[in-house]
């Protein structure tokens, strides 16, 4: 056993603190290759996962960078830094500890290359970047130790990949280092301790008290939520209250539009002026700050946020966390529950309010599983290509390579241990010539092969552009909004909404309404209204799919004869769509008809999940598009697809066909809205498309097109490329989840139950207010641009030409 | 029948889809900002590898319109190339593509921003041209009776964006022809000082539609 140095025992018991049995053997584990902890939120995880790296620096004499903490939130790095200090300062340890993330002034950052921390806390993008620069070795020669904070969120998206590779990279200059994994409550622990550790080390799983059941129910209000919607406004007046009953309290929200508008009616009602605050990834880093300042502080009652304060930042005394809007996936909601209470022993409290009836039925199951400790998850595939196409050029950027040397130093990626060579060839050759069987680039090449077979950039200063590209989230193009006549920025909007704009409309950013007055040089300027009623900000956070086990757990609820558990309106609202029409079945696809708005529509419940139910609305509508129905768009929820077209369905079961889908499924791949959104991710994350450089973004016009061109030009003259290639894989995997609609298919097999309606069913309605609605590109749009034209046409009083 | 017939400036002309404008009485097709070499350029300059397609991908649409119009003079508007160095990079293949549709016709390069001198490739260099009434020069000067290329211009209608000819009563911006070029879209400034009035705008795509702007 590792005792801790006297200075720390005493420091622990002037606190009256006794060290966690779970960070005793970090401590006792801690030259162990690779190690995972698996704790819940308040479980003293971090220093569990810092105490070795404190122990072995308080004696002096480590020069240079001694660990490496990495976590996916730049809040979070910084919090971090601040609490560390805290027992280094007291115990007088002579370690200097900062952080680096893209907020780091860009003097402290060249400081911190010629001088390294002992300890420096970063993001998997600060620490590609860092690592991009020629100096990379003789900064992180010295590296002991490597922790990873918050490794089941990162695992979730490439940024995790991306880390992994990085990692791998780090072990080549510092083969002395150690791997830490710090991670929340997870259904599959041995997956990520594969992905951290190199492979094939082994790594050691350490568990920690999961601590008491969480005190989780659904909150009462005395008014119904509504049929339809997502701002779940109605249960405002009893979510103050709960706010007045508690000390702190966090408002989670699956989007920043909801978190927005929940926000502003809140304070519409605060007739306490009690004080709220806001924070979502697209405000400002100065309104974050600020308000993450006043909640450590414990200046703030409330704070309304989405994913951005998800992971494990210590904001002080939290005692009730509220999730508005159906939680989608129980191991996140188990993890957003574990934010209240920071204390170790003490239950959670956490009540989640439904925003409307089906999310009533997708709170009540997903209570159910939490109660079950029923957690959900899919298994991950293959490490992605675009990441690796991104490493290598990143890894050229440091300086001339060996092929061989990087392909042996990747396979001991867990993601890439199968990677064969034939497949890092590929990545390889695309990012030295563009991998195109028509070789155009023999002059412009950006790697070139040496004489003595290492490769380089051909021209150093694109060395410049790859690291301003570096990263791997799927951000859409954004554009700051700021006060006429102030420098300041609010915020940010997504391009395509600012396009939308109008001088006069008014939106919601930071919780105040402004008026849009126009654009100057690619920010949105605004003033400031008093309005209550806003145009709606359509700018999105992340959107969850719904797990399969909750899809089987409400299609269970659905057979029910009657709801005892559900609130008596839910109850009632199924009962009613079992009236005019059916509940969805498990083992039988509902397909409903019906007008609305003068539009023909069709609904299908196939819960597969909304990446399954997507592509199903793209495989539909495309047979639409084929005999004539004019479909004009859909939209897909994670138990719905709702298409609208110009023309009715009279006779749905052939859209449902095994064999038609599949034979549609290879033709429709190759050119569809989704594979292009996909081909835009991943020929960005590997350097075939530029992220919007300021400087580009004011040129204008000519410089920029869209990559939809690029999509289609490749698919036509190279099907076979890499990234066409790559962005099937994704697709497959991710965004199509052909996998679902063939488990779909044979739980189905062929039993379609057709309920032509004359209106909207009770069911259908939450669809018409998604967002991610998809527009069809066919004959119905031209047919549209026709009659539009037409009625403009004679609007003007112009006669055909 | 996917053209769309229109008079301009008392000249008979048609918008075809691809965004090309045909004068069927003196048998003139004209296309703008072709912007060939453009992959070359940004490969060049930037080390980004784009699918080297796009004057392939030009070329074949241009083709096809020359077979359907059988033009005796082709006047290519101005930016037909990316930047003269990207012209002077034409593969083999591609030169020997445009001397074939150059065969048997006069064929016109009109001076652009981005081609600012000769290039050697067949067909006449000029900064402008005159065609029945119509002056025929890469950027707008404001001269009466004048059709131009260089904005790209584009416009939307339900909701769909697309390349599109705008045009009021004495002058004519055409649409950028080429495979690898973006667009401004017809309410911008930029765009809007060139007319007096509200422009008409006519889409391209599947079919020209004509459409009034404002």
């Amino acid at each position: 056993m590792n005792a801790l140095p006297p200075i720390f025992q005493d420091w622990f018991a002037k606190r009256g603190w006794e060290i966690h049995p779970h960070q005793q053997d970090m401590l006792d584990r801690a030259d162990d290759p690779a190690l995972l902890l698996i704790a819940p939120t308040g479980g003293g995880k971090t220093l569990a996962g810092f105490l070795p790296t404190l122990a072995a620096l308080a004696g002096g004499g480590h020069e240079g960078l001694h660990t490496l903490y990495v976590s996916p939130l730049k809040a979070l790095a910084a919090d971090i830094k601040r609490n560390l200090r805290t027992p280094v300062e007291e115990m007088g340890l002579p370690i200097r500890i900062e952080d680096r993330t893209g907020d780091t002034s860009y003097t402290q950052k060249r400081r911190q290359r010629a001088d390294p921390p002992h300890i420096l806390l970063t993001t998997p993008e600060s620490l590609a970047l860092l690592l991009s620069y020629e100096d990379a070795p003789r900064i992180f020669g010295s590296l002991q130790r490597v922790v990873v904070d918050e490794i089941h969120a990162l695992s979730e998206s490439k940024r995790g990949d991306q880390l992994m590779l990085c990692l791998s990279r780090l072990q080549s200059l510092a083969p002395q280092m150690r791997r830490v994994g710090l991670s929340a409550t997870v259904e599959d622990p041995a997956a990520i301790a594969n992905e951290l550790a190199r492979h094939p080390d082994p790594c050691a799983i350490i568990h920690a008290d999961p601590g008491p059941d969480p005190d989780i129910a659904m909150l009462v209000t005395e008014e119904n939520p509504p049929w339809a919607g997502g701002g779940a406004g109605y249960a405002i007046p009893a979510v103050l209250e709960e706010v007045k009953k508690h000390t702190t309290t966090l408002i989670f929200h699956n989007t920043r539009a909801q978190a927005e508008i929940f926000f502003h009616k809140l304070w519409l009602a605060n007739t306490d002026d009690l004080p709220i605050g806001i924070h979502h990834g697209s405000l400002a880093r100065e309104q974050r700050e600020r308000v993450e300042a006043a909640m450590v502080a414990g200046d703030l009652r409330a704070i309304v946020c989405t994913g951005s304060l998800d992971l494990g930042i210590d904001w002080g005394d939290v005692d009730l966390v509220i999730q508005v809007g159906a939680p989608k996936n129980v191991k996140r909601l188990i993890q957003r529950i574990g934010r209240a209470n920071h204390r170790y022993n003490a239950p959670s409290k956490a009540l989640l309010v439904p925003a409307n009836r089906f999310e009533v039925v997708e709170c009540v199951a997903a209570l159910e599983a939490v109660k079950e400790r029923d957690l959900d998850g899919d298994p991950k595939g293959d490490g992605p290509k675009d990441v690796l196409c991104q490493h290598i050029l990143i890894r050229a950027c440091a300086g001339p390579f060996d092929e061989d040397d990087l392909f042996e130093e990747i396979r001991t990626v867990g993601a890439y241990r199968t990677l064969s060579r034939a497949a890092f060839d590929d990545c390889l050759d695309f990012c030295a010539t563009g991998g195109y069987a028509l070789r155009a680039y023999d002059k412009w090449k950006r790697l070139l092969q040496r004489p003595d077979g290492q490769w380089q950039l051909r021209d150093p200063r694109a060395a410049q552009r790859i690291r301003m590209n570096i990263g791997t989230i799927q951000d859409t193009d954004t554009l700051k909004v700021r006060l006429r006549g102030n420098f300041k920025p609010l915020g940010e909007v997504e391009e395509a909404f600012a396009a939308t704009l109008t001088p006069g409309d008014t939106f919601l950013i930071g919780g105040q309404v402004v008026r849009y007055e126009g654009l100057k040089e690619m920010t949105v300027e605004v003033s400031r209204r008093s309005d209550k009623t806003p145009k709606i900000a359509t700018f999105m956070g992340t959107k969850f799919a719904n797990s399969t086990q909750l899809s089987h757990r409400i299609l269970r609820m659905f057979e029910q004869p009657n709801w005892p558990e559900l609130p008596r309106h839910t109850a009632e609202w199924l009962t009613l769509q079992r009236e005019v029409s059916k509940l969805p079945e498990a083992d039988r696809i509902l397909v409903e008809t019906f007008p609305h708005e003068g539009r023909h529509h069709i609904c299908a419940y196939g819960f597969a999940g909304r990446n399954a139910m997507q592509t199903l609305g793209m495989l539909m509508t495309q047979r639409m598009e084929e005999v004539g129905l004019h479909p004009l768009g859909f939209v897909a929820t994670d138990y719905a697809t709702l298409i609208w077209g110009l023309d009715p369905v009279t006779d749905p079961a052939p859209l449902f066909d095994g064999s038609n889908l599949r034979d549609d499924f290879e033709t429709w791949l190759s050119g569809n809205a989704v594979m292009k959104k996909t081909f835009r991710g991943a020929a960005t994350i590997a350097g075939l498309i530029e992220r919007n450089l300021p400087q580009s973004r004011k040129s204008g016009k000519q410089a920029t097109f869209s990559s939809d061109i690029l999509y289609d030009t490749l698919s036509k003259y190279d099907p076979d490329h890499l990234m066409l290639r790559i962005t099937k894989e994704e697709a497959m995997r991710g965004l199509v989840d052909f996998g679902r609609i063939e488990e779909m298919l044979s739980r189905t097999a062929g039993r379609i139950d057709h309920m032509p309606l004359d209106r909207v069913s009770p069911l259908s309605f939450p669809m018409f207010l998604e967002m991610g609605r998809i527009p069809v590109a066919g004959a119905a749009q031209d047919r549209m641009i026709e009659e539009e034209a037409a009625r403009l046409m004679q609007s003007a009083g112009v006669n055909a030409i | 029948m996917n053209n769309l017939r229109f008079t301009f400036c008392d000249m008979a002309l048609m918008a075809m889809p691809s965004g090309a404008l045909f004068l069927p009485e003196e048998a003139v097709l004209c296309v703008s900002d072709l912007h060939l070499g453009k992959s070359d350029r940004i490969a060049r300059r930037s080390g980004r590898m784009l699918p080297p397609y796009e004057v392939q991908e030009t070329l074949s649409k241009l083709e096809a319109d020359i077979l359907e119009c059988a033009p005796q003079m082709v006047i290519c508007l101005g930016d037909s190339f990316d930047d003269l160095e990207a012209a002077n990079a034409l593969t083999e293949d591609m030169q020997l593509w445009l001397a074939r549709l150059q065969a048997g016709r006069r064929w016109v390069w009109i001076e652009g921003n981005h081609d600012p001198g000769p290039v050697d490739l067949g067909g006449a260099h000029m900064g402008e041209i005159t065609v029945g009434t119509l002056a025929f020069r890469h950027i707008a000067t404001g001269a009466p009776a004048e059709v131009s290329g260089h904005y790209h211009p584009k416009h939307r209608v339900a909701g769909r964006s697309r390349p599109a000819f705008l045009y009021d009563a004495q002058r004519l911006i055409m649409p950028a022809y080429g495979t690898y070029t973006g667009g401004l879209a017809s309410h911008t400034a930029d765009l809007r000082k060139l007319f007096d009035a509200p422009p008409m705008a006519i889409m391209t795509g599947r079919k020209a539609i004509a459409v009034p702007t404002a």
